[in-house]
């Protein structure tokens, strides 16, 4: 305890998210939390790495900055190197993309969802650490553990069938798929789908009955009034492969719609604050800070008018009847993965019976024609950018990123301070406080080594600093 | 049918065999099965001893012998596969691991590349050595192909075979030790390059992904080799 008892809190690393980093809290004289901060220390400039090397490497070489979600980047650089291309990709190409990727987003959800948050679900938040991870709940709930394992491996499969083994790097190229999908491989995957579909439907129906358990949390883990952001399709429906950008306000109303994801610079800002390598992004027009805004899975729910798939839109429907205006807290990332989830699996099977899916064209060849090129998707986490710029030669020039956690840097800074003065009392200290400071984070799913491009895994430490600068206390983990 | 004078006799780890007076010891290994791990040498082209991987022991001489340009002798007693060989063959490979940027798992070569798989086969897991990471230059200048220097090992096939079998003696080596690296021409881009015929058996020789062609993603550059032998065949009956 200082002095004049002003104290700082920092926890890191924080537990049960990717990449490396830190939380400060600092708290004031009487021991209140009077601002936190959310520093991502690693940092590996991806961008840099990238310059003078062919475009057609990008797709592989974008894969490696995230070893949790190589999908995502995968089909945002192929889509980008396609507008270098200036090709357009053949039909069944597309939709083995689209495939892909949802089986990328269920793998991402799952773990997201089952190992990373359930635990807190399940056991509560201020259970004993020691076991409050997939080890203790598989002992506690075996049902609930092993079906977070049977989603995943289902997404992971397919994305093993169509990529082979340990994500061949070389199966998504610019220009479309370098394979048509095979008969056998399709059957497999159709033939799995109705045990996942009935696991992410009784998922569902657990989380929805346990949700008052969490009224609280609800109420503050980032439970403010934000923007907003995302990719719908055309018809205003739920994507993840391709659309255009809409923005809503707080209210559910419609700010932007049918922004085109190239032009992204006309609307997104970046902005980079010294005590962090995360590219804290905001919407251009309300400025920074005001044009905070959220992406990812409680975001693309808040933005769709429909799924385009039966259970999906009855879910949807629920879902948007939470609030009367967008759904606010950030405690519902975790409703709309599950949702997403249900999307994906009932999405898949549409594909997989379009007997198109396995048609044998699956690659346009071409030579750059442009030498710009943007590639936008929706990963698990949200909105991915990828942005290059290449010479006459066709090697790389010019990288930008703007990944899915970067997006929501702002909102996760703020939703950090929100928990923490409502739960964190600096004179009596609990784990099960810091553990909400982190379980926060964790509803966002940030995966921070792609959004610094860094190599880390999942490390963050709470410190509690005084106001004369002296820590207080640490947790790591 | 060769006289039999002109057949010698020797011992290769142990092994009795016979070869012809002008054969390499590594020529007569690999008729008989034996392994001896090679990267610049390649059947059809000249050989000029470069990468030195091919190293045996050769009784009653102190020095180790490539086997590559090495030809038999009656009675040779020749030992592939010591601990000492296995010892520098991983070195060699390490430094050239180091002394560029080889990134297999980005390399439009991966899974198809001589470096790589040897490195496989002779278990090397670790590097022992400090990378250098140069900044190494890539050259796209080419319509159809691309050179990484940050993947050449400088085992000169790409050199050889466009003297020998292409006729243009487009490419060259420039620098000594470290500073060494193939050019085109007078060290010009290879897109402006007045001897190029764009023939791509260059591409087609070099045993990692130095040599590409263009628009191939990550582990798609396979390399096609069955037209050397008889390319170099067509040529000598051609002189003769
Ligand atoms: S193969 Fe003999 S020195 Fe390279």
């Amino acid at each position: 305890m200082s002095e004049n008892g002003k104290r700082t809190i920092v926890i890191d690393p924080v537990t049960r998210i990717e990449g490396h980093s830190k939380i400060t809290l600092h708290l004031n004289e009487q021991g209140r939390v009077e601002d936190a901060r959310f520093h991502v220390t690693q940092f590996r400039g991806f961008e840099k790495f990238c310059e003078g090397r062919p475009f057609s490497e990008m797709p592989a070489l974008m894969a490696r900055t995230c070893g949790i979600c190589p999908v995502s980047h995968l089909i945002a650089s192929s889509k980008a190197c396609d507008a270098l291309l200036a090709v357009r990709i053949p039909p069944t190409a597309e939709k083995l993309r689209r495939i892909f990727g949802l089986a990328q987003v269920l793998q991402s959800h799952a773990l997201s969802f089952f190992y990373l948050s359930s635990p807190d679900f399940l056991l509560g938040l201020d259970s004993d650490p020691a076991t409050r991870n997939l080890i203790g709940l598989a002992q506690v709930k075996p049902e609930i553990a092993r079906s977070g394992i049977r989603l995943r491996q289902f997404g992971q499969q397919i994305i093993e069938r169509l990529g082979g083994k340990r994500i061949h790097p070389a199966w998504m190229v610019p220009g479309g798929v370098s394979a048509p999908l095979s008969v056998a491989d399709r059957d497999a995957i159709l033939a799995g789908i109705p045990e996942v579909l009935a696991i992410a439907e009784s998922t569902l129906e657990w989380f929805k009955g346990s949700m008052e358990k969490f009224r609280e949390e609800i109420a503050s883990f980032g439970n403010f009034p934000t923007l907003f952001l995302g990719m719908v399709k055309d018809d205003g429906g739920l994507t993840f492969y391709d659309g255009k950008i809409r923005v809503i306000d707080a209210a559910g109303n419609t700010v932007e719609n049918g922004l085109d994801p190239a032009a992204y610079n006309d609307y997104i800002g970046e902005k980079v604050e010294p005590w962090s390598y995360l590219k804290s992004t905001y919407y251009k027009p309300r400025g920074y800070p005001d044009g905070i805004y959220r992406v990812g899975p409680l975001a693309r729910l808040n933005l769709a008018d429909r799924c385009g798939t039966p259970l999906a839109d009855q879910e949807l429907a629920e879902f948007h009847e939470l609030q009367r205006t967008a759904v606010l807290s950030s405690f519902h990332y975790h409703h709309a993965r599950l949702i997403e989830i249900l999307y994906c699996v009932e999405r898949m099977q549409q594909l997989l019976d379009d007997p198109d899916i396995l048609n044998k064209h699956v690659r346009a060849f071409a030579r750059p024609n442009c030498l710009e090129g943007v590639g936008v998707a929706e990963a698990p986490r949200g909105t991915l950018i990828h942005h290059y710029k290449i010479d006459e030669q066709g090697l790389i020039r010019w990288v930008n990123l703007i990944i899915a956690t970067g997006h929501n840097g702002l909102a996760m800074n703020r939703s950090i301070l929100q928990v923490a003065k409502h739960f964190v009392r600096g004179d009596r200290l609990k784990e099960g406080m810091l553990n909400r400071v982190e379980a926060v984070i964790r509803a966002y799913d940030p995966c921070l080594s792609c959004s610094t491009h860094a190599d880390g895994h999942m490390m963050l430490q709470v410190q509690v600093v005084a106001a004369d600068g002296e820590v207080v206390e640490e947790l790591r983990r | 049918m060769a006289k039999a004078a002109n057949i010698k006799t020797l011992k290769i780890d142990g092994r009795d065999v016979s070869a012809r007076q002008n054969e390499t010891i590594l020529e007569v290994a690999r008729e008989n099965g034996i392994f001896i791990p090679t990267l610049c040498t390649l059947k059809g082209l000249s050989n000029v001893g470069a990468c030195r991987l091919c190293l045996v022991e050769v009784k009653g001489t102190a020095r180790l012998q490539p086997a590559c340009v090495t030809r038999v002798e009656e009675a040779m007693e020749v030992t592939t596969n010591s601990e000492r060989l296995q010892g520098y063959r991983r070195a060699i490979l390490e430094l050239l691991f180091t002394e560029r940027n080889h990134v297999c798992a980005v390399c439009v070569s991966n899974g198809h590349c001589e470096l790589q798989s040897l490195a496989q086969k002779l278990e090397i897991t670790h590097v022992h050595f400090a990378y250098r990471y140069p900044e190494a230059e890539v050259d796209a200048s080419h319509e159809r192909f691309i050179v990484d220097h940050n993947r050449c090992i400088l085992c000169t096939r790409c050199v050889r075979v466009c003297e020998e079998i292409e006729g243009a003696h487009t490419w060259d080596v420039m620098g000594r030790g470290i500073d060494a690296k193939v050019i085109t021409d007078l060290n010009e881009p290879w897109g402006s390059s007045q001897t190029c015929t764009g023939c791509g058996k260059c591409v087609h020789v070099c045993p990692t992904g130095a040599l590409s062609e263009k628009g191939k993603s990550v582990a798609e550059m396979l390399k096609r080799r069955q037209f050397l032998p008889y390319l170099t065949q067509m040529r000598e009956e051609d002189r003769s």
